[in-house]
């Protein structure tokens, strides 16, 4: 029996082209933009199964069964498209940092989408084939996903939620309640370099710099650190609020101090500017491809080495010491020998003009 | 209302546009007006607060001041 | 960066710190007063009163344009977005600052209100040309550094005819808050805290130059050193200050000689009286009603007066009874003699404006210092 011979559709116009509210209906159009869209770029194994949910193999790890750890992340990002990135990687390479701090083999991801009515399908094909590059670079396919359109005005031109799982091998336990007095912290690099390159593009802040978002998938990263065997009590990545945020959240988690040096926290030449021109602070801005690390101290050079041997990993630095503070506050010494607390900021950062 | 910091001026425009400039700080440019400012060159370091510069800072003070902070202790000198 | 970096060597401070221990009599108090929030926050982010002697205090005082604003003229903007439906234009700083019915410019945006935050009068210029549709005002607030830009904004407003512009002015003056923390009886009433010297403001110098603080210097006998905002300069014109008043005088100095003359940026200065004249009087935060301290636009720019246009009235709001940043903005108290610092007034819970400014002598000290109240 010959196949039947489908009628001619005529494919979406990705240069002119734009969501519609039929593209989130659920019928024809949305598999006309899955199909030539979505899992064109993406396209695996696991997607190519076609049904409500992916299939997947059972969690292992070495042949044993694995504990699994999933995240989800929301992304949001103004503008879409930035210096180095754009929502699409960002979307992928948040959702498996968050599961590759946990210690865990990042394995699928989910993603859903938002659009707007009236969004352009040129914009949306280069976001697609972003993640799609991003998903690949990371090993870490898109397996299944989901569509929807919002009325024009009522979304702020595409939205994307990912969820990534991972697996985690026995006997490795890494969080922020880990930490211990003695303990130091690492970096993996400069701080700040997302926040910034972001704020360059915003509406109100108008300024030339060569200033590019560090987005980046740290599994690679995480992996060589895991392999040294070094006593890694936990990883965080320092995203919303900044390297202040997180380290304040671990000590909060831990019941522990830390006490920073201000001279030894990389910070780009060119970052530092941009903040000293906004009235920022560069450990409350945002980072998409650093991580810091809390280890035993006497773990630290062998780390260090390791995570200065990968590209993501260059400027790795340490940066402080965890010590035992009731009060738990995270402190820094200045280069002035005077000493101040790095705080947890109330909220997002509004450049001063104070 | 002082956040207001030391750029070097890079770029000026010209004709209508000379109240407006390209300033450099440390390796960002930013647009900003001089219009509150009289006879500034490129090569000038200015004060920019709020996107405009306010004041000329002159090197050769400059020098002096960081002298001054580097001067010895005279009266520890002394004892 | 050059011209900044130098000026924040570690190295150099320890030196400096070494001689202000070296100057200090022994048995002396000394008090000093930084004028400018930008100044108090320097103290803070590097830790500088940890390199002064104990007999050395810094008292912070009112110099944060934000934290003088009182709870009325917030209002007045709030009112503007919400009710007048204009898009109001703010500079980041102002946003959080709380005001009536537990709202503040960040929660009225959230309610709707078309709050753009901007970092130059020059953003708030364009958008007057891109929505003409719209009414477009600017929160105009600042010291003397702030105001040039805003007198050039209105005068271009005024050539271009930019009709849907206007300036909500809530421009104050330094000079005017001086005297008024030395002199005035309400506030000796209150309280003060006797000040051996001032920390002149810098960038506000640059405008006005270093002539005005002369008069304080003979009619108080006051010591004013003008100084720079790098650490360096703060550190030493704390030690030009001790030299001062070991030697009995009561002078002008200038720290920050590479950027203020003594005659300041006479053109800023010149257009700054084109467009605006002194108020008789102008409520301050903490420090009552002080006579001309503050500026209103002119009539020959009433077109572009947000006061007029929208016929706004102030109305003063008393502050919150345990809130006590009047007293702290005189110096008479510190951040941890308010008994709500850090309990129910934080930075996410600001209840006066020394906590939501980060010059703002709580927010300072709760974000850089408040390790040191600990033990």
């Amino acid at each position: 029996m010959a196949d039947v011979k489908r009628g001619y559709v005529r494919p979406l116009d990705l240069k002119n082209g734009r969501v519609d509210l039929t593209h989130g209906s659920g019928g024809r159009a949305m598999v006309q933009l899955i199909s030539e869209l979505f899992a064109h770029h993406l396209g695996n194994e696991y997607l190519g199964q076609g049904n409500d949910g992916a299939v997947l193999p059972a969690p292992m790890l070495d042949g044993k069964p694995a504990r699994l750890v999933m995240s989800t992340d929301s992304h949001v990002v103004s503008p879409l498209f930035f210096p180095g990135g754009d929502i699409g990687c960002l979307s992928v390479h948040g959702t498996v940092n968050d599961v590759a701090v946990m210690g865990a083999t990042p394995l699928y991801l989910a993603a859903g989408f938002i659009l707007e009515e009236g969004f352009a399908l040129s914009e949306l094909a280069r976001i697609v084939e972003s993640m799609a590059a991003a998903a690949r670079s990371a090993g870490v396919p898109v397996v299944t996903g989901d569509t929807k359109v919002v009325e024009r005005g009522k979304g702020d031109g595409v939205f994307i939620t990912t969820t990534a799982v991972g697996v985690l091998p026995e006997g490795l336990e890494l969080g922020g309640s880990r930490a211990r007095p003695g303990d130091v912290v690492l970096v993996s690099g400069s701080m700040g370099d997302h926040g910034v390159a972001i704020m360059s593009q915003r509406e109100n802040l108008s300024f030339d710099a060569p200033i590019v978002s560090d987005t980046a998938a740290l599994n690679g990263l995480i992996a060589a650190m895991l392999a040294t065997g070094a006593d890694i009590r936990c990883l965080r990545d320092p995203t919303r609020g900044g390297l202040a945020a997180t380290l304040n959240e671990i000590a909060g988690q831990s019941g522990v101090g830390m006490m920073l040096k201000e001279s030894a926290i990389p910070v780009k030449p060119v970052v530092a500017a941009a903040c000293e021109l906004l009235g920022l602070d560069p450990l409350n801005v945002a980072n998409e491809g650093k991580l810091i690390a809390i280890c035993a101290s006497a773990d630290a050079p062998m780390l260090l080495a390791a995570m200065r041997a990968h590209p993501l990993g260059q400027d790795a630095a340490l940066i402080g010491e965890v010590s035992f503070d009731t009060h738990h506050f995270v402190q820094l010494s200045t280069a002035f020998g005077g000493r101040r607390i790095v705080d947890w900021l109330a909220s997002d950062q509004l450049p001063r003009i104070c | 209302m002082c956040l207001a910091l030391p750029v070097r001026v890079v770029e000026i425009g010209s004709g209508a546009d000379s109240d407006r400039a390209v300033v450099d700080l440390g390796g960002v440019r930013k647009e900003i007006s001089l219009a509150l400012l009289d006879g500034v060159q490129v090569g000038d370091y200015v004060i920019l607060h709020v996107g405009y510069a306010l004041s000329r800072l002159d090197p050769e003070e400059a020098e002096k001041t960081l002298a001054l902070f580097a001067e010895l202790d005279q009266s520890k000198l002394a004892a | 960066m050059k011209y900044i970096d130098e000026f924040r060597d570690g190295e150099v401070a320890q030196s400096i710190a070494g001689k202000i221990a070296h100057s200090v009599q022994g048995d002396r108090r000394y008090s000093f007063m930084e004028f400018c929030g930008g100044h108090t926050h320097a103290i803070s982010r590097y830790g500088l009163s940890d390199l002064l002697p104990q007999n050395v205090r810094m008292v912070h005082g009112p110099g944060c344009p934000v934290c003088v604003l009182p709870i009325g003229r917030v209002d007045m903007a709030i009112h503007l977005a919400l009710q007048q439906n204009v898009i109001l234009c703010t500079y980041g700083d102002t946003l959080r600052v709380p005001a009536s019915n537990g709202l503040s410019l960040m929660k009225a945006k959230a309610r709707g209100g078309d709050i753009r935050m901007v970092y130059s009068t020059l953003d708030a210029l364009r958008l007057a040309r891109e929505n003409p549709q719209r009414q477009v005002v600017f929160f105009a607030i600042g010291f003397e550094t702030t105001t040039p830009p805003t007198a050039l904004a209105i005068q271009q407003a005024q050539l271009e005819q930019l009709s849907n512009f206007s300036v909500l002015c809530c421009h104050v003056l330094t000079p005017a808050a001086i005297s008024q923390i030395l002199e005035s009886p309400e506030v000796r009433q209150w309280g003060t805290v006797p000040i051996d010297g001032f920390i002149g403001p810098a960038h506000v110098s640059t405008v006005i130059g270093s002539r005005p603080y002369e008069f304080f210097a003979e009619e108080y006998r006051k010591p004013v050193v003008i100084a720079g905002f790098e650490p360096l300069d703060v550190m030493q014109a704390i030690l030009m200050l001790v030299r001062q008043v070991n030697e009995g005088r009561a002078e002008v100095e200038n720290e920050f000689s590479r950027a203020v003359t003594r005659e300041g940026n006479l053109k800023a200065q010149e257009r700054v009286a084109e467009v605006f004249e002194l108020r008789r009087e102008f409520e301050w935060r903490g420090l009552g009603l002080v006579p001309y301290s503050a500026l209103q636009i002119r009539e020959k720019y009433a077109a572009f007066d947000a006061e007029r246009r929208f016929h706004l009235e102030y109305q003063s709001v008393p502050d919150n009874k345990a809130c006590e940043c009047g007293a702290i903005l005189r110096g008479v108290k510190r951040p941890q003699d308010c008994k709500i610092f850090g309990t129910v007034c934080t930075p996410e819970n600001p209840i006066g404006s020394c906590m939501v400014s980060s010059e703002g002598a709580c927010a300072a000290h709760y974000s850089y210092g408040r390790y040191k109240d600990m033990n």
